[in-house]
């Protein structure tokens, strides 16, 4: 695999002058992931963040042929695309090697978008399908998502009295994938960007479907300073409740593991306000059960990879 | 909009420059289309910026971590030769992506690789000390 100097000659495949926020971990990871490759790559983009930003009419940041399509199936339109390209070729019309890559973000892919990538997956298009997760709707005002962690605030999961934060655990989206038993899956973040340029360069690489979920800290949604993306992204890793694995061809491998420098997760959740209120004395118990959840995923995960 | 607001607006480069390209009705192709790729370039995101980024090259390692970990793709990368290239112990290889300067036509400021940069080579500055 290159190195970031080697990287750095590469064509940049998103431009600049996009209105993604400042700081906003999106654009990190879709220009990493673009550069899993040197084939020709088409994007499908689900409705979310990355495709309002980017493409705000008459202006567009993409330099590779793009599509949009509804919230719900970024996955079904690019494996039609896929599918278009394989005939084409049969029929010798293109003969060039070209990917296929579908972003979509946590409300495309955890909850509106799952029925059409579940789909996708089990016919075996061969395409990457990248979930840029910031934990809610961030794109509409920050609501909550099935992937937004237990306790965080959000504005349909709000703290009063009675409610305090989201009541539900984070869906574990990349299990769900893994169980379609593709060729490639992993986890990762925008922290470790070569760790995450190497997770591209492999689900690229592969025959078949993969798919590839990444941690996007969000700085109006997570309420942090904008400078410190890749150190919340970083904290999560630490603490374990985001961690780096892989699953190739059903076997898992796990690519961190801090040992005995694992955070409790209260250090990731004072990094940011949504979790304000969970510094107080008589929410403990939440963070409490949010430790408990994010160690038994832990232990969980580390039996599945043969470390446990 | 009174004259003044409208001269206080104008003063805004990025902004000016932004609203002379906005092109009319009868300029847009029909059906919607953009014909060139990547033109969010001409939208200049400099401007919201509040803090500047400054390099400091005598820190600087060329590790080009900056130039990842930029949303907005906002480091250059520059082909600068090592003067040394050749002479004994330094590699003769082609000297790979240093850095080449920020664009600051869309450096937002967030200041992602003042915190990232291992070396303490980027600095953020707030705008007010600059007058350009």
């Amino acid at each position: 695999m290159a190195n970031i100097r080697e990287l750095a000659l590469t064509n940049e495949r998103l431009a600049p002058g996009h209105r993604l926020c400042p700081g906003c971990g999106l654009s990190i990871i879709a220009r990493a992931v673009m550069r899993g490759t040197k084939d020709p790559i088409v994007v499908a983009t689900a409705t979310g963040c990355l495709e309002v930003s980017t493409t705000i009419y008459p202006y567009t940041a993409w330099n590779v042929p793009w599509i949009h399509n509804a919230f719900e199936n970024a996955a079904a339109t690019i494996s039609g695309a896929e599918a278009a390209y394989k005939v084409l070729k049969k029929k010798g019309k293109i003969n060039k090697e070209i990917k296929f890559l579908a972003f979509g973000g946590d409300g495309g892919t955890y909850d509106i978008g799952l029925q059409s990538l579940s789909g996708a997956l089990e016919r075996g298009h061969n395409f990457v399908y990248v979930c840029l997760d910031n934990e809610g709707y961030m794109n509409t005002g920050i609501q909550r998502s099935s992937s937004t962690p237990y306790g965080a605030w959000t504005n349909t999961s709000q703290v009063g009295k009675i409610h305090k934060g989201k009541e539900q655990f984070k869906k574990d989206l990349t299990a769900v994938v893994a169980a379609h038993h593709i060729p490639y899956v992993a986890q990762a973040s925008s922290h470790n960007y070569m760790d995450l340029v190497r997770k591209a360069e492999k689900a690229f690489a592969v025959k078949g479907p993969a798919f590839i979920n990444v941690l996007s800290p969000c700085v109006p949604g997570w309420k942090y300073p904008m400078q410190l993306t890749q150190k919340l992204a970083k904290m999560a890793v630490d603490t374990c409740f985001w961690p780096l694995f892989e699953v190739e061809n059903d076997k898992w491998i796990l690519n961190y593991d801090p040992g005995d420098n694992k955070k409790p997760i209260i250090e990731w959740l004072k990094m940011q306000k949504r979790f304000r209120h969970l510094m107080k004395p008589e929410n403990t118990h939440i963070v409490e059960q949010l430790q408990k959840n994010v160690d038994f995923r832990w232990e969980n995960l580390k039996k599945l990879c043969g470390k446990g | 909009m009174t004259e003044q607001l409208k001269e206080g607006n104008g003063g805004h480069t990025h902004q000016k420059e932004h609203k002379q390209k906005l092109k009319n009705w009868k300029e847009i192709p029909i059906g919607g289309k953009i014909l060139e790729a990547g033109n969010s370039k001409e939208y200049k995101t400099g401007d919201w910026r509040t803090f500047r980024p400054i390099h400091i090259p005598e820190k600087c390692t060329n590790c080009m971590i900056c130039w990842m970990i930029c949303p907005d793709s906002c480091v250059n990368v520059g082909g600068v030769d090592d003067p040394n290239k050749g002479k004994k112990g330094v590699s003769d290889k082609p000297n790979l992506g240093n850095f080449g300067g920020f664009d600051l036509d869309y450096c937002k400021g967030c200041g992602i690789c003042a915190e990232e940069c291992p070396f303490k080579a980027i600095e953020m500055k707030e705008e007010k000390e600059f007058k350009d």
